[in-house]
This record gives structure tokens, sequence and C-alpha cells, in this order.
């Protein structure tokens, strides 16, 4: 059905202009088919994605090696290329469709979303550097007890709760199944009597 | 029957079962508290179970695996919460029954059904492990390259409506697969020349990152929820017994769960729908279903918990993991060097048989917790969302660090959580990456030798199961572009 004319425009015009855009809305079709519902930030992630697919791509010939006389699917470079191939081809659709999507408001709030998780990300690291130094079983109890904190359980009934929850964690993992986790450097500073069963248990 | 026995004897002991009990009542307690979920739990114990015998470290991870969606049905069915993913749609009929002052009824109809799908599902597979061990040596590498292929495709297809994402997450995940040292000409591959990336990407850090720091992350940066249950009252094991009404729907959902757990890339969402649509279509009142139909519920139950021992078999018969979890399980396989495949049919089946067992006795050992402990298992889903996101990171760093120790792998696995976190936030599926990782591992080894006496493209075909594996490959894409063809025309008139 051709749609009403607005604004004084001429309706023999109309026909005209949707023949312009038949193809994209043919392409528009295609990938409704797909049945794409985009979210806030699906633009961004999609050309971030495709950047990344197009950046290995212009870095897979120096980034492989390319053997003489060997046969394409032996070569150390085919399955890298097919890897590739596959997110740039399928990364195109995807974004693709992020163009031809209606736009959803919020994508500041949603990168917003993504950024916060970069918070916790540094505290996961900030306890990865310090267990080594300070042993498992203590930075443990001050990292649960500290990131509970920040979250807002800062009664005593929490901190409690967070230091056994740590302990437990300890025991159960450390001294009942033997992971391999480093004594901490702090631990050469215990009495004699202590060290060791502090080293191989917590 | 001797290999049978054999496997029942291999179970028998105290350290297998003890990981057992462990594996099923920790995989209760796990499934029971929406936003952990048995991918979060497999993956940060994973490396604790290196230690251990591979029976004793598979038997626990299966026990983990195969009773979270008996936990998930609880806040499913309570508070409108799915415990686990794959327990979305007892939300359906499970909560609105609670609405109507049948919360025992809906519990004890979910944990009947679980158990019914599961136990059938183990018994269909016991019966059909002879022919699989006469079918599995007849696959040769170019049957495992398409097999693989198979899986690769069925994955991106099964995202209807992301297939473009699926695609391309799936090709991220085959070449993070391909980083580092190359395993025939031992050439380097994307290292950039650094040093850290000469190992690779190691698949647990990359799990742990997408499943568990994700989520430890979602739930740090989430407001706060804290849901509320009341108590059940009456008695679950006659609540149980009615499931017992309901054996067609039961059987059935069991049917679809095997049949599409043993496809690769498939699972329990297709398994639901094709259980819960059979249900509704011969119900006497297809009305109520979404509405408190214990038919529903029970179709919903019975064919996602018939899945795990059916998702076992590709694993086991050709060592090619059909989703997330069992991609996480052959790791334990590889570190003890247990290679699933043909052989392992052929030489060890008592071992396969011993892992049924176990699936066989967790079932058992699920109903007697459940019976006595679903009151008890409400204080757990009372745990605040942001303290179960500061639980998850502490126990993540367990998971990752234990690896290797090494502070680039927990740098990589935090990048790899904030991956997850996006294509959560966006809706945007994991698995392909996953199984693009190990699938495109297996895939590459296989083209190698598949192509060694291959002189034409035709000759990749000439034995029966190549032949067929290629025909079904082409199938399923012919289908799935004349169902695009068609629904284009559709819209279009």
């Amino acid at each position: 059905m051709t749609p009403a004319p607005e604004n004084g425009r001429r309706a023999e015009k109309l026909p005209r202009a949707g023949s312009r855009f038949r193809n994209v809305i043919r392409i528009r079709n295609f990938q409704a088919l797909f049945g794409r519902f985009g979210r806030p930030g699906d633009l961004i992630f999609a050309s971030g994605f495709m950047v990344l697919a197009l950046a290995l791509l212009l870095a897979l010939p120096w980034q492989v090696v390319w053997a003489p006389r060997t046969r394409l699917y032996m070569q150390p470079g085919f399955w890298p290329g097919v890897a590739i191939a596959c997110m740039v081809l399928f990364g195109a659709g995807h974004l693709l469709g992020a163009l031809l999507s209606d736009r959803r408001p919020g994508w500041q709030a949603e990168l917003l979303g993504w950024a916060r998780s970069l918070e916790f990300a540094g505290w996961f690291l900030v306890y990865v550097w310090l267990v080594p130094l300070g042993g498992y079983l203590p930075v443990t109890i001050l990292f649960t007890c500290a990131l509970a904190f920040r979250m807002g359980y800062r009664s005593w009934r929490w901190m409690g709760l967070s230091g056994l929850f740590a302990l437990g964690v300890v025991v159960g993992f450390k001294s009942f199944l033997q992971v391999k986790i480093p004594a901490g450097a702090v631990y050469a500073y215990l009495p004699d009597g202590i060290r060791t069963f502090a080293m191989v248990n917590f | 029957m001797d290999m049978l026995m054999s496997g029942i004897g291999m179970l028998m002991h105290w350290d297998v079962l003890l990981a057992l009990l462990v594996g099923s009542v920790g995989g209760v307690v796990i499934g029971a508290i929406p936003g952990v979920g048995p991918a979060v739990a497999i993956a940060i114990l994973l490396p604790a179970t290196f230690a251990m015998e591979p029976l004793v470290g598979l038997v626990m991870l299966l026990g983990i695996y195969g009773s979270s969606m008996f936990g998930g049905a609880l806040p499913a069915i309570l508070i409108n919460t799915p415990g686990t993913a794959v327990n979305a749609l007892t939300t359906y009929d499970g909560h609105p029954m609670t609405k109507r002052g049948e919360a025992l009824r809906a519990l004890g109809l979910a944990y009947g059904a679980s158990f019914t799908g599961g136990v059938l599902s183990i018994l269909a597979l016991i019966l059909f492990s002879p022919v699989l061990a006469k079918v599995a040596p007849m696959f040769g590498s170019r049957e495992i390259f398409l097999a693989a292929l198979l899986g690769l495709v069925l994955v991106v297809l099964a995202h209807r409506g992301q297939t473009f994402a699926a695609g391309a997450l799936a090709g991220l995940g085959i070449f993070l697969g391909t980083v580092g040292l190359e395993p025939v000409k031992y050439t380097q591959r994307f290292t950039f020349g650094q040093d850290w990336l000469g190992s690779g990407f190691d698949l647990i850090v990359v799990v742990l990152g997408l499943f568990a720091l994700s989520q430890a992350f979602d739930l740090l940066s989430s407001p706060e929820s804290a849901p509320d249950a009341q108590p059940i009252r009456g008695r679950m094991g006659r609540a149980m017994t009615e499931v017992l009404g309901f054996k067609r729907i039961a059987g059935v959902g069991a049917g679809f769960g095997v049949l599409m757990g043993m496809i690769p890339g498939v699972g329990e969402f297709t398994a639901q729908f094709l259980s819960y649509t059979y249900a509704q279509k011969t119900s006497k009142d297809p009305d109520a279903f979404g509405k408190g139909s214990p038919e529903g519920l029970v179709a919903s139950e019975a064919a996602n918990n018939a899945v795990p021992a059916a998702a076992m078999i590709p694993l086991l018969a050709l060592g090619i993991p059909g989703e997330a979890l069992t991609a996480m399980m052959l790791s334990v396989f590889y570190v003890h060097n247990v290679i699933p495949g043909p052989q392992l049919f052929q030489g060890q089946i008592d071992f396969v048989y011993a892992l049924y067992a176990a699936m066989l006795l967790l079932n058992v050992i699920v109903v007697a917790f459940l019976l006595v402990a679903s009151n008890g298992l409400l204080r757990i889903i009372r745990i605040p969302t942001r303290f179960l996101g500061v639980m998850i990171l502490v126990l993540s760093f367990v998971g990752v660090y234990s690896l290797r120790n090494s502070t680039v792998d927990c740098a990589l696995a935090a990048g790899f959580g904030v991956l997850g976190l996006v294509l959560k936030r966006q809706n945007l599926p994991v698995v392909p990456i996953v199984l693009g990782m190990v699938l495109g591992g297996i895939m590459e080894v296989k083209l190698r030798s598949g192509m060694a006496r291959v002189r034409t493209f035709a000759d990749f075909f000439d034995r029966p199961i190549a032949a067929i594996l290629g025909l079904a490959i082409l199938a399923l894409l012919t289908l799935h572009f004349v169902g695009l063809y068609r629904e284009n025309r559709n819209r279009e008139t």
C-alpha cells in the first residue's frame, strides 16, 4: 500500500523514492529474517568486532608462517585464515544488521554498564597480585571483607559472614583439595613451628 | 553384562562415591541459586579435579551437571526465577501453580519428571551403548572432522535470530584456539612477538572468564536483589509420585531429551521446546499451558533432565563435545591422557558404563536429598545477588590461578570476563566461542590427517558415515536457507 503524501509532496514521486531504497529494504527484510533485536550499544559492539576481525585479517600474512611447497590445508596459516574469514563474513552480516536495525536509545548507559565491570576486573587483579605476597588466607579474608564492604554489606554480621566464607574457601581448596596456590612471601616471617603448616595449608 | 558389572565395580570406591555425593548435592545447591548455574561451578572446580583420578573428577563434574536442573526448578517454581537457564520454561507453568497455592504439587511434579527423564535416558543409553561400540570405530579422521563441522553448523543455526553473531563468535573461538604454537610445523601463530601468547589461550581460562567472571561482574554491577519464598508444607514424596499420572508425556519428553542431547550443538532448549509443543498439541486442555498446566511442567522438566546423559554420547564416542559443559569435561579427559573417542568405546566400555551408573545413582541421591532438604534450600535462594557476586569472584580466583599460578592467565580471564559481560548484556551467545575453540582444534588436526589419502573433493565423502554426515550438513544448510526464503516471501506478500 502506498503511503499518503506528506507536506505537499506529490504522490507520484514516492514510488521512485521507494525504488531507490528497494535494495536496502530487501537487505533489511533479509536481515529481519534472522530476527535481529538490537539492543542499545549493538552498533558499537558490531563495529568493534568488525575492526578486530579486519585487523586480524591484515595481520594474517605476517603473523603466520607460509611454508613453501606445502598444500593449502597443511599451511600453518590455513586454519587461522578460516577462522578470520568466518569472523569477517559473519561479523559483516552482524554489522549490517546493526546498521539497518532501528536505533534504540541508551547507548551511553550501556557503555557505562560495560565500563563498570572494569572496576571489578581491577579488584580481581589486585587480589591476584596480593596473594603471592600476603598469603592466600589473609589476602582472601581481607579481599572478601573489603569487596563486601564496597558493595554495601557493612554490618558486623556481613563482615563476619564474609570472613567465614573466605576461610571456608581457603580450607576447602588449599587445605583439603590441595590446589596449587603458592605460599605467601609473608609466611617466611612466621615462627618456625607454624611456618611450614601455614605454607602448606593456607 | 560383564562390562556393565565391571563398570559398576569401578564406581564402588569410597572416593568415587564421595565425589558423586558432593557433586550431586553441590549441583542441586548451585542450581537452586539463581545466577550461578552449573557452567560457573564446573569452570571453578575444573582445575581442582585435575589432581583427582579421572573417574573421580568426572563423576564430580557429572554430578553437578546432572543435578543442577533439579535444583534450578525450585526458584523457577517458587519465585518465578529459573535457577539455571534451562529451567526458564519451568516458570511458565510452575510459578502459576505456586500462585494457585499448589507449590508442593508443582515441585513434586518437577522433581518426579526430572527423575523420570534422567533415569529413562540413562537406561536408553545403556541399551544403546553396544550399538555405539560398533558404530564408533567407523569414525575415522574425515568422519570426526565432519561431525565436528556438523556440530559447529548446528550451533550457529540453532541461535536463530543471532545467526550472524553466533557465526562470528564461533569464528573468534576457532581463532583463539589457533593462537600460539601450531601442532604440525611448530611455528608461532598470532603471538605478535609476545612470550605470554606463545602457549596460546587456555580453554579453562577462557571458559572461567566467559562464564564465572562475567557472571560475577554482572552481579556486582547490577542492582541488588534478595528474593524471598514461602516455606513448602506437605509430603514431597507423595507429590513426586503424581508424575505417574503423566507417564506418556514424561516418556516422550525423555525421548526428545535423548535425541536432542546426542546431537552436538542442540541441547536442552530444543528438547524442551519439542516436548512442550508435543504435550500441548496432545493435551485435552491446551489453553492451560503457560497458565499452570501440570502437563507443561512435566514435559519441560522430563526433557531437560534427559539431556546430560545423552550429551555425553558425542563426547565419549567421538571426542566431540556438543555444548559448553561437555567441552569443559573434555579437558579433564585430556589432562589424564584418557582420549575420548572410538577407542574408548572399544577398549574401555566399562569406564563408559561406570559413568552411566554414576548418572543413574546421582538421580537417586538427588531425589533423596530433595525429599528432606527443599525447605533448607530456600535459605540459599535468599543470598543477596551482590554478595553472590563477591563469592563467585573469590572462587573464580581458585579456578584460574591454580592452573599455572599465572598472573597473565588471571588478566586474560578478567578480559574474557568483561567480554562475557558485554555479550550477556547484548543478549549474544557465549557458547559458540567455547565450542569454536574446542571443535576448531579438533577439526584442524582431523582435516590434516583426513586429507592424506584424498585426491579429489569427492574422495572425502567416499565412506558411508562421511557421506551421511556430508549430506546432513548440506540438508541442514538447505533447509535453513529455504526457510529463510519462504519467510522472506511471506513477509513481502
